[in-house]
């Protein structure tokens, strides 16, 4: 059996697993209101219509606050200090990550960068992440 | 609504020893607790007909004491769980459903870590453990601190102001003699210590500590007749914002509307205003939960609460006194702390804590429940209106 803070899908949140391993930030919006929403569920958190869909977000969002934990969880499987972030979509909701693939220092992460998301490896399956905007992928 | 204080306390104890208590469970804590309560009320399980206690199945815990409860609840919502609790066995008592209640908690947070099944953000599935929980591991001084960032650069408060939280409430730790951190520090003390999770360092942290507490609580009818004065209950609020395992959910994290609604229903329903408040707590998981304690509870403006803590207003000689046992950060703190927050509040409105502030009437506790998704805040008095 995986670690237990390994992400567990259900049925209801399926969609965003399978969008992680497809590379696309996969979220939902309500057809009511037109909010866009996170995380996964089958009611709008925002008008409580149940008349909601799945739909491909841009990744983009900017870098909202943030730590950096000097001993990351192991399942990441580094050393080094390891950022954890509130990142603001595009769209509008907020969610907790982590901003990868630059240094994991105060001065390269910047509060309101422009970020865009990211999918990597975390032990058997694939997660979301973010990275600098300007990075080339 | 239920008339301000109608309801009191009349037994009120933290387990026999605190701090590194390895010989004891966390059942263990919780039951020398409720003893120790009962002890200070002069009743036995006999006399308490309402039961309550959290991270543990309510009714085998009430069997083990002994208790054959009317009204039972087990309200877990994390650290301030208790005062869920009490809310509602206020509620209870008024309504009728019972006389007497007991809430009771228990946590082995340093020796064993172990708790009830109960209270599992962590389950395989949930939100938390599916969104939050993997980038930190669940870390609380990484995830928990989040907004902290986001304050000092929108309000500039320094990483020396942001130090001076942990310093004051040391200050009130040093007279306090079961507190487990009694030497004075320093903003250079606290700046030097381990990093943990930038901006966040050890000193700026919780403790993790062994400790269990308990709580009686009747009509204020009834209460006239123990040994102790009553502790009135004047009056509460309670709410839910953020999911369990991170801040991210919370609608505009600098101003966070769970905390201005929860303090806003502890005002009316207490008929009191700021400065009727002689004593507060504020539940301190970490160093900057205070200030937006402070902020959302309405001392101050937002933007204000760091600046008004690092001025020295909440240490000793300032004048709102805050955490006057020491405090998650000094105290003790065992993993849902909100317990000894409000025993800390009851001893001041008692006249009996360590640390006393002078002629206490009024005493504000307000606490926390997972990485923001809830609080609450309790009112207590010297006397009923």
């Amino acid at each position: 059996m995986p670690h237990p803070l390994v992400p567990v899908p259900t049925p209801e949140t399926q969609p965003f697993w399978d969008g992680c391993q497809e590379g696309i930030l996969r979220i939902n919006k309500c057809l009511t209101c037109g909010s866009a929403y996170f995380p996964p569920s089958p009611i709008c958190p925002e008008c409580s219509s149940t008349d909601v869909e799945y739909f491909d977000a841009s990744g983009d969002a900017t870098l909202y606050s943030y730590t950096i934990q000097q001993k990351p969880f192991f399942l990441w499987g580094s050393e080094g200090p390891r950022s954890v972030a509130l990142v603001k979509l595009a769209e509008g909701p907020m969610l907790t990550s982590s901003i990868v693939n630059c240094e994991q220092t105060p001065e390269a992460l910047q509060l309101d960068m422009p970020l865009r998301a990211t999918f990597v490896p975390f032990d058997e399956i694939t997660v979301l992440c973010f990275e600098p905007a300007e990075q080339q992928s | 609504m239920i008339p301000s204080g109608a309801t009191a306390i009349v037994g009120a104890a933290e387990s026999t020893e605190i701090g590194a208590v390895p010989n004891m469970s966390s059942v263990g804590l919780a039951i020398d607790a409720a003893a120790n309560a009962m002890s200070d009320a002069g009743i036995a399980a006999s006399d308490i007909d309402g039961f309550t206690c959290g991270y543990f199945p309510v009714a085998d815990m009430s069997r083990q004491l002994g208790i054959f409860p009317k009204w039972a609840d087990n309200t877990v919502v994390g650290g301030c769980s208790w005062f869920f609790q009490l809310r509602n066995a206020v509620a209870a008592i008024h309504a009728g459903y019972c006389h007497t209640v007991l809430i009771v908690y228990g946590e082995s947070g340093k020796s064993t870590r172990g708790l009830g099944q109960s209270f599992d953000a962590g389950q395989r599935g949930g939100t938390g453990q599916q969104f939050d929980m993997l980038y930190s591991g669940g870390q609380a001084a990484a995830t928990f601190t989040l907004p902290v960032l986001r304050y000092q650069r929108e309000y500039g408060l320094s990483d020396e102001e942001l130090a001076v939280g942990a310093v004051s409430q040391r200050q009130w730790a040093t007279e306090v003699p079961r507190a487990t951190l009694r030497e004075p520090t320093s903003v250079e003390e606290v700046l030097n210590s381990p990093m943990i999770a930038w901006p966040i360092r050890r000193a700026m942290c919780c403790l993790v500590s062994d400790a269990g507490g308990a709580i009686i609580v009747t009509s204020a009818d009834r209460a006239k007749d123990y040994p102790k004065p009553p502790v009135y209950i004047l009056g509460s609020g309670g709410a839910l914002e953020a999911g369990v395992m991170s801040p991210g959910g919370v609608r505009e994290p600098l101003r966070p509307e769970f905390i201005r609604t929860s303090g806003e229903a502890a005002f009316a329903s207490s008929g009191i205003t700021h400065e009727d408040i002689d004593h507060l707590m504020i539940y301190d998981a970490f160093i900057h939960t205070p200030i937006f304690g402070l902020e959302g509870l309405g001392f101050v403006n937002y933007g204000e609460g760091g600046h008004f803590i690092a001025e020295g207003h909440t240490a000793p000689g300032g004048k709102l006194p805050m955490n006057t046992s020491g405090g998650g950060l000094s105290y003790a703190h065992t993993g849902a702390y909100g317990m000894l927050c409000m025993l800390e509040s009851i001893r001041q409105v008692r006249g009996e804590a360590a640390n006393q502030v002078a002629d206490v009437e009024i005493a504000l506790c307000h606490g926390w429940g997972g990485y923001w998704s809830a609080c609450s805040t309790l009112v207590f008095g010297a006397s009923a209106p």
